[in-house]
């Protein structure tokens, strides 16, 4: 491209200029990310979630338990196919910080209900086996370097007394979705009834339900909670993908913040950006003028000036993705699994650099406009 | 031959008919051109001189298609540039004019041989044959070893010989200097007015120049004087220089 030179000649004209204009592009793009990514980690479990799957969790709070009881019940009603239950273990490895989310699982309907989760045959099966098994998802298993066959202490404050549960690792489980969760822990309903108080057994957290059809969805949970009214442990049935989004407002209107902030961001961005190259080209307004004097046409000024502010922010926007693309993976170590796991997906880096375009365009069209218009005979006479 | 009555014949480079520029400020008509009319040939060197505000630049833009006059023609090699479109007229220039201004106005950014490339990057002309363009109108200038200089490293003299070649390197019709060596010392001045008259000379070129001072102007063939926008019996340029 032969006006390479005259472009990266203007671009370079103000080094600290350009390295300030290049930077505040980096940050914004690197503060975009980052918030796509938090969204995109909380709406995961909606997005994701199935669409022939129910939860039904105490009316009054999913804290609340509900009785074992139920599990028949749900299974006897129209459109059901399976039914499985789960616990909140709540315990931690070595310390505090090492948190992750511990399951009690029915084991005879956890892989037909929960079938995107996938265990290996013969790891289920040596699970079964084992009374302390225990099957963990690969994220956890690398962030604490377990392998099959290791023993694992549990410390839990959560039934009764602290004490500490010893696991033996006998299978990991991958998703089968892209940004599927593999942080879980589970072990057997047994192990769990065997070791809690009195108080609390036969008692389950939640039921997961798995229906024949979605088109169920509506009947059966309205079923489920007629079936459980007017007890003293009534319920409350959604879809897995309302669970999940309902789950996410606990924390607050994330996708208002992440609009909001991301918004802000963008439109300071556009300001400064427009500001600089309003400048830049008020600088040269002359240098315009004589090259619209030896010939180059209106369009060939709106192109220079355009190409400036699009290369700035192609590179801005390349170098925050970049940046980004370094730092969400140790943030998420970091979090240690606080947070649903942090994908900076495709999708992000394409909206976050398409973004970067729209600004870069957006910043340099009105100087440019101004350059094109400029008529050669004013801006000589400026001199 | 250079001719201000209008009685010119068709045949000459440059025909200005009845030229006329009225501004508006302030309510007011101000006409700085006024029923102006110039021939000029092929290989002429005309002066323009006048006081401030006499429309010198004024009608060197009008020549140059920088502006467009209130009433009047200019044509140009038979091109009647006067009502062409604001495109048309950009890409004629770019083809017939070679502008050379007072503060040299070029790029600092770019360095002697990029400034001089620039009309050229115009042309459908190959990066070589681009390259051995730029170099020739540098040796004509005398700054082939300066190619590789931003503007900031040349002197004023030099710096106007680089915007000469700029002028010059895509091998315009004719070339218009508004004021070339206002803004250079004596010594520098000469040199310019030395390589403008030998491009006029040896290489045979057309030149419209407007300047304050007599002494350059005496390089001329000729010297018109622009008095409240009407250009005035053409007189001999050595004895405009005596009277000033």
């Amino acid at each position: 491209m032969k006006f390479r030179s005259l472009i990266f000649a203007n671009l370079f004209r103000k080094k600290l200029r350009l390295v300030l204009t290049i930077g505040s592009f980096a940050v914004a793009l690197f503060l975009f990310s980052f918030l796509a990514v938090v969204r995109g980690a909380f709406n995961r479990g909606a997005d994701i979630a199935g669409a022939d799957r129910l939860v039904t969790i105490n009316r009054v709070s999913i804290i609340q338990p509900l009785p074992l009881s139920y599990r028949d019940k749900i299974l006897r009603i129209p459109g059901v196919k399976a039914v499985t239950h789960n616990n909140w273990f709540g315990g931690v490895y070595q310390e505090e910080k090492n948190f992750f989310p511990q399951f009690v699982i029915d084991t005879e309907n956890q892989r037909q209900v929960m079938s995107e989760l996938q265990v290996p045959d013969d790891q289920w099966q040596a699970f079964l086996k084992d009374r302390e098994g225990a099957i963990v998802g690969a994220r956890t298993a690398q962030r604490f370097g377990w392998k099959i066959g290791d023993r694992v202490p549990i410390k839990n404050v959560s039934y009764g007394t602290a004490a500490t549960w010893e696991f033996n690792i006998d299978g990991i489980y991958h998703s089968d979705r892209p940004g599927g969760d593999e942080t879980q822990f589970w072990f057997q309903w047994d192990y769990f009834e065997e070791r809690v108080p009195q108080s609390f057994k036969g008692n389950v957290g939640w039921y997961v339900v798995k229906l024949d059809s979605p088109d169920y969805a509506v009947s059966v949970a309205k079923a489920i909670d007629d079936m459980a009214g007017n007890s003293s442990f009534e319920t409350k049935t959604e879809t897995e993908s309302q669970f999940a989004a309902g789950w996410v407002k606990q924390f607050g209107n994330i996708q208002f913040l992440v609009v909001t902030i991301g918004s802000v961001v963008f439109f300071t961005l556009l300001l400064v950006t427009g500001n600089t190259m309003a400048i830049s080209v008020r600088e040269r307004i002359n240098e315009l003028a004589i090259l619209k004097a030896i010939g180059f046409n209106d369009r060939a000024v709106l192109f220079f000036v355009l190409s400036e502010s699009l290369t700035i922010a192609l590179i801005g926007g390349l170098l925050g993705l970049g940046l980004a693309m370094l730092a969400v993976p140790a943030l998420g170590n970091a979090l240690n699994g606080l947070l649903p796991a942090l994908v900076l997906s495709k999708a992000i880096l394409v909206a976050g650099l398409g973004s970067a375009v729209i600004v870069g365009v957006a910043s340099g069209l009105l100087p440019g406009i101004g350059a094109m218009r400029m008529r050669v005979v004013n801006a000589l006479r400026r001199v | 031959m250079v001719r201000v009555d209008g009685n010119g014949t068709s045949q000459s480079l440059i025909q200005v008919r009845n030229l006329g520029k009225t501004y508006r400020r302030g309510g007011e008509d101000i006409h700085v051109l006024q029923e102006l009319n110039l021939d000029v040939d092929k290989g002429d060197f005309v002066a323009f001189m006048g006081p401030s505000g006499s429309g010198k630049t004024t009608l060197l833009n009008l020549l140059g298609g920088l502006d467009v006059p209130t009433r009047g023609t200019v044509t140009v090699a038979g091109d009647e540039i006067t009502h062409m479109s604001a495109g048309k007229l950009t890409a004629w220039r770019a083809r017939h004019v070679g502008f050379i201004f007072q503060m040299y106005n070029l790029i600092p950014v770019l360095t002697a041989f990029q400034n001089v490339e620039l009309p050229l990057l115009l042309t459908s002309l190959s990066k070589a044959e681009r390259r051995k363009h730029v170099e020739t109108a540098l040796a004509v200038v005398g700054l082939g070893e300066r190619m590789n200089h931003y503007p900031r490293q040349l002197s004023g003299g030099q710096e106007q010989r680089v915007a000469i070649a700029r002028a010059i390197v895509a091998d315009p019709t004719f070339l218009l200097c508004d004021e070339p060596t206002g803004d250079l010392d004596r010594k520098s001045a000469d040199e310019i007015m030395e390589l403008i008259t030998r491009l006029v000379r040896e290489y045979g070129k057309t030149v419209l120049m407007v300047t304050h001072d007599p002494v350059v102007a005496r390089r001329a063939d000729i010297t018109l004087h622009l008095e409240k926008g009407v250009l005035v019996e053409a007189r001999e340029p050595h004895s405009i220089a005596a009277e000033v």
